[in-house]
Order: C-alpha cells, then structure tokens, then sequence
C-alpha cells in the first residue's frame, strides 16, 4: 500500500485549507452529507432519500451522473453557482473566534455554503510534554490545555492516574474536587456568557460577566494560590485542604452568583433583539450530534439528557440532587438557556456540597502516592529522603491503560493514558470536548447568513488551548 | 458480569484453537453483542469498558457490528506507538505491532462504553476509517495521521490538521525527539 512519506511530501502550503468547488466528487460530498444524515437509528435505504434534499449542494461534475445513479442531475442554477461563490477567511485573529481558530466560508452572496474550521495555530505538543514529565508533574501540564476549566483537566488526569494506580480516595477529596469542579463550572459558564454577550453586541455582559467569574477566581486563588493553571488536583486528592471559612466564601459567591443570573435573564433572556439573533439560528439536531460525536451543552440542546454526571456518575455525583437540563430545538437560544440553567445547577450542587462536606484526610494516606506531611520531614530522616523521591523520581504506576471521561463544561473530557509501569505515562491521550465539537460548526453554519457566524461558533464554546492541545 | 463478560471476549477465541480468525472474532463480538442486555442492569461502577481486539482487516466491520447494535457515538478515537515498550496484555492470538489505534464507542443508552483496539504494523501504516459509520471521526483521525503517520482509507480528507503542511515527520511517534528543532520560526535566529 502507499507508505506515509507520499501523503506527507505531497502535502503543500494550503493543502488544509477549504478546496474549491470542483476538487471533490460529488460521491464525497453526498457521501459526507449522507453520513451525517445517517442517525443512529436510520436504515441504509433512508439515505438516498435524505440525499435528494441536499442534491443543490453542488452541482455535478462530469462522468459523476451515471454513478450516483438515481440521483436527479444538476439544476442550472446550480451550475451556475460556480463562478458566484466566494471563499473568505474569519480569522485567525478574528476577535469573535476566541483565541486563533480560522474558518473558511463558501459564500454565495450572504449564504454560508461551506464552512471548514482551520486549526493548529496554538499547536503546543501538550500530549507529548505529558510523556515527558512524571505523573506528579503531569497535572501542571494538563492544567494548561482548556485555560478556562483547568480544574476539570486536573481532575480528568488523576481520576485515570488513579484509576491505574487502583486507589481508594478519602471522602473529603472527593468532596473537595467535586466543589472545585463545580466552582470552576460556574467560571467557565459565566466567561462563556460574557464573551456571547459581547459576540453579539452586548457589551455591558462581557463586564458583567468577567465581574461575577472574578469572584469564583479569588475564592480558587486562597484556595491553590493561583488564579488559572491552579495544579490543585493531584494525582491521589488535592494539594491543600480547603483555607479557613471556606463555607462563608463559598455561600457569598452562591448568594451573589444566583441574583446576578436573575439580572441576565432581564438584560438576555426576554430582550427582543438577543432573541431575535439567537431563536432558530446555528440549528443542529439530534442525529448530527450524536453522529459528529458532539458532547455537552450543544448535545444536550438537541433534546438528549446526556450529562456525565448524571449518566455515568463519577466522583460522588450520584449522592447529590441536580437536574440535566435540555433543549429542543438545538439553536443558539436554546445552548444559552442550557449554559444559564446549568449555573444555578451548579450552584445547587455546591451548596449540597457545602452541607454534606465530610471531615478526614484530604488526600489518600498511601505512602507510595503521597509525600510525608511537612512537620514530618523536621523529625525525621526517613521522612525527607521519601520526600526527596517522591519529587524526583516520582511514583511508579503498575503496567495498563485506563480511559477516563469527566462532564467539562464543554462535554465530555476524556484521558486515556498507558503505562508501562514507570514513573512517566508511556502515552497521555486528551479527548478535548472543543476540538471534536468542532466538527459541528460547519453543520451549524450551513445555510444560515455570514453575520450569525459569529454569534454560533460563539455558541459552540471552543477553547483553542484544548482544541490544539 | 462486565467483567466477566470482558473476558470472555478475550480468551473465547483462545479456547477454540482450531477454528479460523474469522469465526473466533465473529463468535467472542456475538458473545459480547449478545451480553449488552445485562449491562443496564450493572451498577454504574461496575460497568468496565468491554474491550475488541480485532484484526485489521475486521475492524471496519466490528465497529459497524457495534453501530447496527444501537452504539450512538464514538467517543474517541487515539493511537498508541508501541515502540519502545512491548504490549503486556494482548490476548494470545493477537500478533503485538508497533501501532495500536484505540477507538472509543459509547453507548448512550446503556451507559456503556467499548473500546476497539486493533494493531497496525508499521511496514504498511494504513486501516480502514470509519468515517461512513461515525462522521465525527473525521477530525479524530485526521489528528492521527498528523501525529503517528497512519493513513486511514477512505477518509474524505487525510490532511495534516494540528501540524503545518509542510512540517516533516510525525511528532507522537516514539523515535521522533522532543528537542530535535529548537526554534519553529524559520526566521528568528537560533540559540546563541
């Protein structure tokens, strides 16, 4: 068969870049539509029934009309389109598209044709520093891909780390990551609010926004020490227990957090014109999310109670009460209303977390995973030489391979990691809900106006540090 | 009983000597397909990923096997570089090679997830894709030709995605250094 240097020497400047109309069959092209269109509970036979409606899409090439068969040939409008249409780049530093993601549209006067996402410009071969660096250093660098949930990345690395390892969490770790994962939930949701509000002209959210997410960030810098990049959740519980009246800090931050949505649904929720650019635009449904592997809010949108938390439950999920919100009608209003709801869920949570806070230990007393307490190293000689180890040769991890997903606040957040029992993973694999969701935005853009463009891929919630990695 | 059924899966085949690859894959994915009705009834933690091994000329097939069977989505697709470190815990009739692509269903009905592990040799780095089942393997396997070099036949466009077009070689594959260009912009001076 053909070997890799053919593809790769005969790859150019441009070569991912969105091809012209003519350079794909129409095989391919029916082909892509179809399979998105295919649904997880169609049959072969509805395909080509499905495929009649889209047969404008682009019109045939020559010799193409006798394989595709029963296929109706190409109107002249559409033949005609060819020399209409124009290829014009959004970004890659287009303020709307949230770090350097650069899209391609087709369009045919106002009408998006074709979309196709370009990526790779923060392209920073996090999965191969991960092999680099020791189990204790990984989660400084998993900490860095999605800058806006770091938490839930540190929590997706030693959740699988552990899972290798095969130990048991004192409960107050469990506890204490959940409020954290949570905390940052509301973080991430309230940044998500501030820069749709602002992708769609609403400039007093963005200030609104970042005010209310400034809160939630100085409660995780006495927490971790750090605003962003906290590398609190270890492999084996957390870094530091939680400071001194937690609960008060906490309780204000849910006080607080909760009347200000009631603020958004006055300045969002029931405006005219948020509504008018958001009701019906950047429509996805069910099957072609679920086809595209798309996760999270956009799934959820679609009308499919899919939330890991709920459905396949990790930490201590299944012991606190909170709903999985959907939509139905799978547009940009509806992912909206998803991500507002989910703050006040994530709220409930948290302050079911607060009550049910369990005492003990907040990592595991393993003393293979976890460095001696720091009033022990003065005494003890035994005690520093094991803290000299821990931090420079690190644990071993016995021999397998472990996948790992969490519910980000994008969706479905994944780590598979294979050990070959040394101290450094053989391969950290990252499943970034941003980058598969991706895919989606094409589907999202085709056939709607060049100006909702920015208002949907806003929708779809990318983090360019997770979609490159 | 996932677990069991795991197993199952695994060492069926070992047990059948004499019967072809064929039949002994298609039996041990019947024995598993056939298991997915338990599995609602399992625990939530209890439920451990069912792992496939299937040749690589079955793969295609498999992974159709398991969408026919109702699997909504593919929840990740990776591949892991066996160079330098050789597979521990293979089933006996799989001949280990220096690439394992690793793909991830989910079964959103069940709640439960599968994982399809098939060896690719690195003499002929090529497998099917299963981008006619699940589309959104589109982008998933595009990042595994950038970074390990494995074509995927029939992908409607198998073109570098995280990596410039003209960057040489593959970046997560195992004889491929970490420090090997120091700096990425053609015209900034070197160190020194």
């Amino acid at each position: 068969m053909t070997g890799t240097s053919e593809y790769t020497s005969s790859t150019s400047e441009g070569a991912q870049e969105l091809g012209p109309r003519s350079s794909g069959s129409v095989k391919e092209l029916r082909r892509e539509r179809g399979a998105v269109l295919r649904g997880y509970s169609s049959s072969a036979e509805e395909i080509p029934a499905a495929l009649e409606t889209v047969t404008h899409y682009k019109a045939a090439l020559p010799g193409e009309a006798s394989s595709s068969g029963s296929t109706t040939p190409p109107e002249s409008f559409d033949e005609g389109l060819e020399g209409e249409t124009m290829i014009i780049n959004m970004g890659p530093q287009h303020p709307s598209t949230h770090g350097v993601l650069r899209l391609m549209m087709e369009l045919d006067g106002e009408t998006i044709l074709r979309t196709k996402p370009v990526i790779g410009y923060l392209h920073t071969g996090m999965e191969k520093t991960g092999e680099e660096l020791m189990y204790v250093q990984g989660s400084t660098n998993v900490t860095r891909m999605d800058y806006l949930s770091p938490l839930n990345n540190e929590l997706v690395f030693s959740l699988c780390t552990e899972e290798l390892l095969g130990v048991e969490l004192p409960a107050r770790a469990v506890w204490i990551r959940m409020l954290m994962s949570e905390l940052n939930r509301v973080s991430s949701h309230l940044m998500w609010m501030a820069t749709n509000g602002m992708d769609l002209g609403s400039t007093s959210m963005m200030i609104y926004g970042f005010r209310e997410r400034e809160m939630v960030l100085g409660f995780f810098e006495k927490t971790t020490g750090l605003r962003m990049n906290h590398n609190y959740i270890r492999p084996g519980g957390v870094a530091a227990d939680l400071p001194d009246g937690w609960e008060e800090d906490v309780e204000l931050i849910c006080d607080n957090v909760l009347r200000r949505t009631e603020e958004y649904d006055d300045l969002l929720t029931g405006q005219p014109i948020f509504r008018e650019r958001t009701e019906g635009v950047g429509v996805i449904t069910a099957e072609e999310a679920l086809g595209l592997s798309v996760t999270g809010p956009i799934l959820r949108s679609t009308g499919i109670p899919w939330d890991l938390r709920k459905t396949m439950p990790y930490l201590a999920y299944d012991q606190v009460e909170f709903d999985v919100l959907v939509g139905t009608y799978g547009d940009n209003f509806d992912r909206y209303a998803i991500r507002l709801n989910e703050i006040r869920e994530s709220i409930r949570i948290i302050r079911q977390v607060i009550e049910k806070m369990p005492p003990g230990d907040y990592r595991v007393q393993d003393r293979k995973v976890t460095p001696p307490p720091r009033a022990r190293i003065d005494e003890s000689m035994e005690a520093l030489i094991h803290h000299f180890k821990m931090f420079t040769e690190g644990f071993r991890v016995p021999e397998g391979e472990a996948y790992v997903a969490i519910e980000s606040p994008r969706g479905e957040l994944g780590c598979y990691i294979v050990s070959d029992g040394s101290a450094k993973p053989y391969r950290m694999h990252i499943r970034g809900p941003s980058f598969v969701n991706l895919q989606a935005v094409p589907v999202m853009l085709a056939g709607g106006l060049v100006a909702d463009a920015v208002a949907t891929t806003s929708s779809v919630d990318p983090v360019m540090g997770e979609v490159d990695r | 009983m996932a677990m069991d059924m795991t197993g199952g899966a695994e060492t069926s085949a070992d047990t059948e000597s004499n019967a072809s690859a064929e039949t002994t894959e298609r039996g041990s994915l019947d024995a598993v397909l056939h298991g997915l009705r338990d599995i609602p009834q399992l625990p939530a933690h209890r439920r451990q990923p069912v792992v496939l091994f299937p040749q690589r000329e079955r793969y295609f097939d498999v992974v159709s096997a398991l969408d026919d069977a109702g699997c909504e989505m593919l929840a990740d697709l990776c591949v892991v570089d066996y160079l330098l470190h050789p597979h521990g815990n293979l089933p006996e009739r799989i001949v280990p090679e220096r690439f394992e692509v690793v793909a991830n269903l989910l079964f959103l009905g069940l709640g439960a997830r599968f994982r399809v592990r098939v060896q690719v040799p690195e003499s002929d780095p090529t497998i099917d894709s299963i981008y006619d089942i699940y589309p959104g393997s589109e982008a998933m396997e595009r990042e595994a030709f950038d970074m390990f070099g494995i074509v995927f036949n029939g992908h409607p466009d198998m073109t570098r995605i995280l990596m410039p077009d003209d960057w040489e070689g593959h970046p997560l594959r195992k004889d491929y250094g970490v420090g090997r260009v120091p700096v990425q912009f053609r015209e900034a001076p070197g160190p020194r």
